[in-house]
């Protein structure tokens, strides 16, 4: 069973190690919306999945945060990526898979997937 | 309406950190002699004024400005109230607000608890600047997740790093097995 001890153990290794992964105003963001639409659309394991892949890829200066509602609930679960000097994209009704495909091509690839964009929905 | 109850948790608490709550206490509990199932919600955030209060169930209210309905609350209110159990809401603005949902456990309208190990530790990895105390009870038997302690054992290690987001997730999910013998609420 899980106990304070271990946690312990767990600052005395991370001790001197800790602000290295400090949020940066310069580096990419990546957006999901848990407002009541997203959630009950499927945005708490996209969160997780991204969330979960950004620490254990060791992904430096990229943030996944949460936001509340853009007013875009037909489209949600939404996630959006910002990355300094870049067009914002909008990545509509997501789920896990998509989210790990997205981490993959987009954020270590430097590729969006346009197949999943707002943009090409509103075509 | 959400698919499970865990989920409701999850967005009515969301209210809580934007309403700037330091601390906010969650206890779910479970009995089967009873038949009932008890979720609460307290924090102690900027609360709401009586009139706000007085609007907070009607789903065409809401104090967003990106859209007209307000769904948050009345799904919850409806999920508790469908089974035959009772929804209650009070607040006081500069104290906090709570909430009592009372699910009757056997009824067919009740939909499953889901997993509140995901909803938790979403929660307390994503919002730093909040307080949770969680405690999980099922016929009794229970376990409580103060995350005051975590941060005074853990010192200037913040929650998200990989090794203690980890560890944390593992401590519900080990817990929550333990208390229900392994056996999900469903």
């Amino acid at each position: 069973m899980k106990s304070l001890a271990e946690l312990k153990a767990i600052r005395d290794k991370m001790q001197g190690q800790v602000g290295l992964r400090a949020e940066s105003e310069a580096g990419t963001r990546v957006i999901v919306g848990m407002a009541t639409c997203g959630i009950a659309s499927g945005a708490r394991p996209v969160l997780n999945t991204l969330s979960d892949a950004v620490m254990t890829k060791n992904l430096k200066d990229i943030s996944v945060v949460q936001t509340g509602c853009i007013g875009l609930c037909q489209y949600e679960p939404i996630v959006e990526v910002l990355e300094p000097g870049k067009e914002k994209v909008t990545y509509i009704k997501m789920n896990p898979e998509k989210a790990l495909e997205v981490v993959e091509k987009h954020l270590i690839g430097g590729t969006p997937i346009y197949d999943y964009t707002l943009q090409k929905a509103m075509k | 309406m959400m698919t499970e109850i865990s989920l409701n948790v999850l967005d009515i608490t969301e209210n809580s950190v934007k309403a700037g709550a330091s601390l906010i206490k969650i206890s779910v509990e479970a009995d089967t002699a009873k038949d009932s199932l008890v979720i609460r919600i307290e924090d102690n955030g900027c609360g709401m004024t009586p009139e706000q209060l007085s609007k907070v169930t009607d789903p065409f209210f809401t104090t967003r400005t990106t859209r007209k309905v307000g769904l948050g609350v009345p799904f919850f209110k409806q999920s508790a109230e469908m089974t035959g159990g009772s929804f209650d809401i009070s607040s006081t603005p500069g104290v906090g607000t709570s909430i009592c949902a009372a699910y009757v456990l056997s009824s067919i309208d009740r939909m499953p608890l889901g997993d509140m190990v995901s909803t938790m530790h979403q929660l307390i990895v994503m919002h730093h600047q909040c307080d949770f105390l969680y405690t999980y009870t099922y016929n009794l038997k229970s376990f409580t997740l103060d995350t005051r302690e975590f941060r005074e054992t853990l010192g200037d290690v913040p929650f998200d790093v990989p090794e203690v987001s980890l560890f944390i997730r593992d401590f519900l999910k080990e817990n929550t097995d333990e208390v229900n013998s392994g056996q999900d609420l469903i």
